[in-house]
This record gives C-alpha cells, sequence and structure tokens, in this order.
C-alpha cells in the first residue's frame, strides 16, 4: 500500500544518501575539471592562469604518460589472466570431495584480508629479498641465481604481489557459482558418456561465463588504481618501470605539485574507469530485472 | 547412477587442495613465523622453519619504539566510524528503496554503483587542497568522512539486496495490526535484518580497516592508521624484518579473524549481488 504519505517518507529517507553521494561525485569532479584548464603550481602559488587544454595536451604527450599507460594495462591484464586461470583450476579443485574443506577455504580467502601494505611488504622483504628472501634461498638450494625481483623484474614482481592478493577473491567468486550448478546436469552428462573434459568445456565452462565476467569487470575497477603495492615497494621505479596511471598522477600532484596536468590526468584516468564501468553496470542492472 | 565419491578422489583432492591451501596461506605463515625470531634469525640463510629461539620480544619493541597502540586505535576509531556513520545513512535509504520502490529506484541504485567506479586518483587534487584548506589533512574526522562516502555505494547495495529478501507479507501484516512505520522498523524489520546488517558492517569495517589510498595520501602521523604506519618500514630496508612481522601480524590478526566470519557474505557484498 504505497499511499502518498509513505511515498514521501520513502523520499525523504532516501535523499540523504542521494545527496551525500551527489556532492561526492560532483564536487571533486568538478574541481578536477577545473583545475586541469588552469596553470597551477603549488610551488608558485598566485600564477594561476587558465591555459585551456593545454594541461592534456602535455599529459597525453608526455612520454611518462605511455609508459604509465602500458605498464597499467599489463599490470591489469596479466593479474586478470593469473588469477582467473588459476582461480578455476583451484575452485574445481575445491568443490570436489575434499576432507576439511572450511580450512582449506579459509587459507585461500586469508591473503584477501591483509592489508595492502602489510602484504607488499612481506613479500618484499621475507620472499623477494635478492638475499636474504626466502625465494633466494630456494633459487640456491636449486644452484640457480637468485632474482633480483625489484630490480631485474619490477613490474612482474608488483603483478604477482597483486595477484596473489587478488586471486582468492576470484576463486571464492567462482567457486560460489560451480557450487550452484545443477549438478543432476553433469550425471546427465557422465551417462551420456561424456568425458571429464567435455563436461568441463561444454556445462561447466558456460556456467562459470558470467561470473567470470563480473571477476574481470570487478578486479578492473580496482586493478586500474593500484597504488599502495607501488608505494611501499619501488616507488614507481626503477625509472618508470613500475609507474602505473594512479602513480603518475599522484606523483605530478603530490611529489612534483603540479595540480594542473595531475587534474588533467586525473580526468583521463575517469574515463578509462568509466568504459570498464559502463559494462559492469549493466551486467549488475539486468541482473535486478530478474 | 549417484556420483559415488571414491576413495581415492577424496584422498587425491583433498591433497592437493591442502597443498594449494597452504601455499597460498604460506606468506602469512612466514611472516607470523619471522614475528617470533630475533632480528638476526629473520633474515638468516639458510632459513630455519620451527627450531629457532622463540620470542616475543618484536611485539614489546612495536610498541616501546613507533607507539603501536596509537596507530591501532586510529585505524579502530576510522574503520569503525566510517562504518558506522555508512550505515547510518545507507540503512534509510536502503529500506526505502527496498519497501516503496519507484519508477526511479532501479537507476538511483546503478548510479549509486556507478560513483564507487570513480577511480579515486580522479579527485585525488581537489580532495586534497579541500582537505589542506579546511585543516583535514592528517585528521582522523577526515579519513572518517572520505572512507564512509567511498564505502556509502557498497552498503547500500549490500542492505538492500538484505531487504528485498525481507517477506513483505509480514510487513503488510504488521500494517493492519496498526504497527506505524516506526514501530515496523523497531520491532518487525530490525530483527529480520540483522544478519544481513551485520555482515555488511562486517565486510565495510574490513574494506575501511584495509583502505590504502586515502589513508596513505591524507594521513602522515597524528591521524595515520596501521596501512600507513606499516608504509613506513618500508624505507630502512632489511634492518627490522622481526619488527615488521610482528607490527604486520598485529595489524592483520583481528581483520582475519573477522574476515574469516565475513567470506561468504564478500562475494555477495562485492559482487554487488550479481553472483549469488
Amino acid at each position: 500500500m504505497a499511499t502518498r504519505q509513505t511515498q514521501l517518507l520513502a523520499r525523504s529517507l532516501l535523499t540523504p544518501a542521494v545527496g551525500l553521494l551527489f556532492i561526492w561525485m560532483i564536487v571533486p569532479l568538478a574541481l578536477t575539471l577545473y583545475f586541469s584548464t588552469l596553470h597551477y603550481s603549488l610551488l608558485d602559488p598566485g600564477s594561476e592562469a587558465f591555459v585551456g587544454l593545454e594541461n592534456f595536451r602535455y599529459f597525453l604527450s608526455d612520454p611518462a604518460f605511455l609508459a604509465s599507460l602500458q605498464n597499467t594495462l599489463v599490470l591489469v591484464g596479466s593479474v586478470l589472466a593469473l588469477t582467473i586461470l588459476l582461480g578455476i583450476p583451484l575452485a574445481l579443485l575445491m568443490d570436489q570431495p575434499v576432507i576439511g574443506r572450511n580450512m582449506v577455504r579459509l587459507m585461500v580467502i586469508a591473503p584477501f584480508f591483509v592489508m595492502p601494505t602489510v602484504s607488499a611488504l612481506v613479500w618484499k622483504n621475507l620472499l623477494m629479498h635478492p638475499v636474504s628472501g626466502l625465494f633466494a634461498w630456494l633459487a640456491q638450494l636449486f644452484h640457480l641465481t637468485p632474482i633480483d625481483w625489484f630490480n631485474d623484474v619490477p613490474l612482474f614482481a608488483v603483478i604477482l604481489i597483486v595477484a596473489w592478493q587478488w586471486l582468492p577473491f576470484a576463486t571464492l567468486i567462482l567457486l560460489t557459482a560451480l557450487q550452484s550448478l545443477d549438478e543432476e546436469q553433469k550425471e546427465a552428462a557422465e551417462m551420456d558418456g561424456a568425458s571429464a573434459v567435455s563436461t568441463f568445456i561444454y556445462i561447466t565452462l558456460p556456467h562459470l561465463a558470467r561470473p567470470i565476467t563480473v571477476v574481470i569487470l570487478i578486479e578492473t575497477i580496482f586493478l586500474l588504481t593500484v597504488f599502495a603495492e607501488i608505494f611501499v615497494t619501488t616507488g614507481g621505479g626503477p625509472g618508470l618501470q613500475t609507474t602505473n596511471i594512479a602513480f603518475l598522477i599522484y606523483s605530478q600532484a603530490l611529489i612534483q605539485f603540479d595540480v594542473g596536468t595531475a587534474s588533467a590526468g586525473g580526468l583521463v584516468a575517469v574515463v578509462i574507469a568509466n568504459i570498464v564501468a559502463f559494462f559492469l553496470v549493466r551486467i549488475v542492472g539486468r541482473n535486478l530485472e530478474a | 547412477m549417484a556420483r559415488m565419491a571414491t576413495t581415492r578422489r577424496v584422498v587425491i583432492s583433498t591433497a592437493a587442495a591442502w597443498l594449494f591451501g597452504f601455499l597460498i596461506f604460506f606468506p602469512i605463515l612466514w611472516m607470523v613465523l619471522a614475528s617470533f625470531k630475533t632480528e638476526l634469525e629473520a633474515f638468516a640463510i639458510p632459513p630455519s622453519f620451527l627450531f629457532f629461539h622463540w620470542t616475543t620480544e618484536n611485539y614489546a619493541t612495536v610498541q616501546e619504539r613507533s607507539d603501536y597502540f596509537h596507530h591501532a586505535m586510529n585505524s579502530i576509531i576510522i574503520a569503525g566510524g566510517s562504518t558506522l556513520i555508512a550505515l547510518l545513512i545507507a540503512i534509510p535509504a536502503a529500506w526505502s528503496m527496498a519497501f516503496s520502490p519507484t519508477r526511479r529506484t532501479k537507476d538511483i541504485l546503478l548510479w549509486m554503483l556507478s560513483t564507487k567506479m570513480m577511480p579515486p586518483v580522479g579527485v585525488l587534487v581537489p580532495i586534497y587542497l579541500i582537505y589542506k584548506s579546511f585543516g583535514l589533512l592528517d585528521s582522523r574526522i577526515g579519513l572518517v568522512f572520505i572512507l564512509c562516502l567511498g564505502n556509502l555505494p557498497i552498503v547500500i547495495w549490500m542492505l538492500f539486496t538484505y531487504f528485498k529478501e525481507i517477506p513483505r507479507d509480514i510487513l503488510e501484516a504488521a500494517r493492519m495490526d496498526g504497527a506505524t512505520v516506526g514501530r515496523e522498523l523497531v520491532y518487525v524489520l530490525t530483527p529480520m535484518a540483522i544478519p544481513g546488517l551485520a555482515s555488511t558492517l562486517l565486510l565495510n569495517l574490513i574494506l575501511a580497516w584495509n583502505e590504502a589510498f586515502w589513508t596513505l595520501n591524507l594521513s602522515t602521523s597524528n591521524a595515520a592508521p596501521l596501512t600507513t604506519f606499516i608504509a613506513s618500514y618500508s624505507s630502512p630496508e632489511g634492518l627490522f624484518w622481526a619488527k615488521l612481522s610482528a607490527a604486520s601480524t598485529l595489524a592483520i590478526a583481528p581483520i582475519l579473524v573477522l574476515g574469516w566470519f565475513s567470506q561468504k557474505q564478500l562475494v555477495r557484498g562485492l559482487t554487488f549481488g550479481a553472483v549469488k
């Protein structure tokens, strides 16, 4: 019974949330837009002047932008590939009859709850340190030369850390989806003589298509702005080798104090994220109908 | 024919699952072990796995030298405060959308979701400057505010999906019996919503506790929560592994326990109901 009164009440209950989110979205974004058209350096206060699209031209033509765009794409793509390609077999394995499955679940999910600064430092020092890290010791055990992770393959090192953090998320979502798969369908396929491989390809994988899409979209949203892991391990270096877009904007704003360029970069990041968000919102929206 | 789980299959899958689970968990275990070593043993090669001189002195030194509890308290205030305020704003909104939906409800929900998609780095500059001019840099209230807004869409979405599952007939019945909206909220809805509220609370505590973009950029010492505090260990490289491990263990232990309790809701909450 939606009377006029309850409708009014419903609206007034909704208003604070909508209002706050609206301000939260509009004000900083409008300011970013405004700053992006200014020559505005915190080192040179009082010299603000309108420069049109100059900041965008500068940001987009800066070789650092192309390098960091490439790093961002490699980082996002590799972490997605690692988490999904490892997450599918891991979820399939955990869907098997396993004794103590809940304990295994707890071990697998754990990295997701570790704060990014902790996981980055633990990997950097305890595992990946070229002399005293565990990996170096393992390499010596097999008479290999230990890898100096953050000098020789810095981006790959960051990718490994971030993938370790997100593997639990992918696995858990895929496992949840697997558990909702109709067991009878698989049994029927087996009775018809389907091999395990073709059951996987024709029944399991199509069932996983949607959760995989969701994993890709949500991870992409978060991975586009990976920051803490780079901040505490490499600081974007050596050179620009581990600088992604988020870190580039951060360093332009808070290290070089170039507000104008950083704002232009911020808008570029917003545009990139929106392309991903567009698809995610459509998928979630379709789900709302049901 | 039901698919029989043969003993062989159970043994193999159990062994494999435990092996991979252990490998994934290992970095955390290794950190916890290192926190009980002396500094020398922590980076000794070859490493000792269990047979070292167990000590708890690192835990004591971490507190003495770096005021650990100050930062832990900041984390509690920032994560707890932002989550509670977000709940206070979100409960009425989610309640309203779940029980008095209008034509625009779906659009509003999707719009809220889209605000979460905005990369924080896109608004870093204005937020930093606004905070600077209002003296909010390195203040707990500033971090509470920003983490609250950042997580508000997730809170609303989670509550909305939980509220929607509460059968509406019960509300109708309460209304027929003359319950006012206020009483309906307190006596009918709240008890039924408590499981949903609890898991929303847990998940958002975890997200806020681990948030490491705004906390790193907007706090330095006074308001620094554990994320920023741990990051300060990145500079004196190699010398304080055992202490770093002790501080890290303390920083993640409470949230790991909470996380283990809320892992099933995690999927639902973080996928906005797209995977159930």
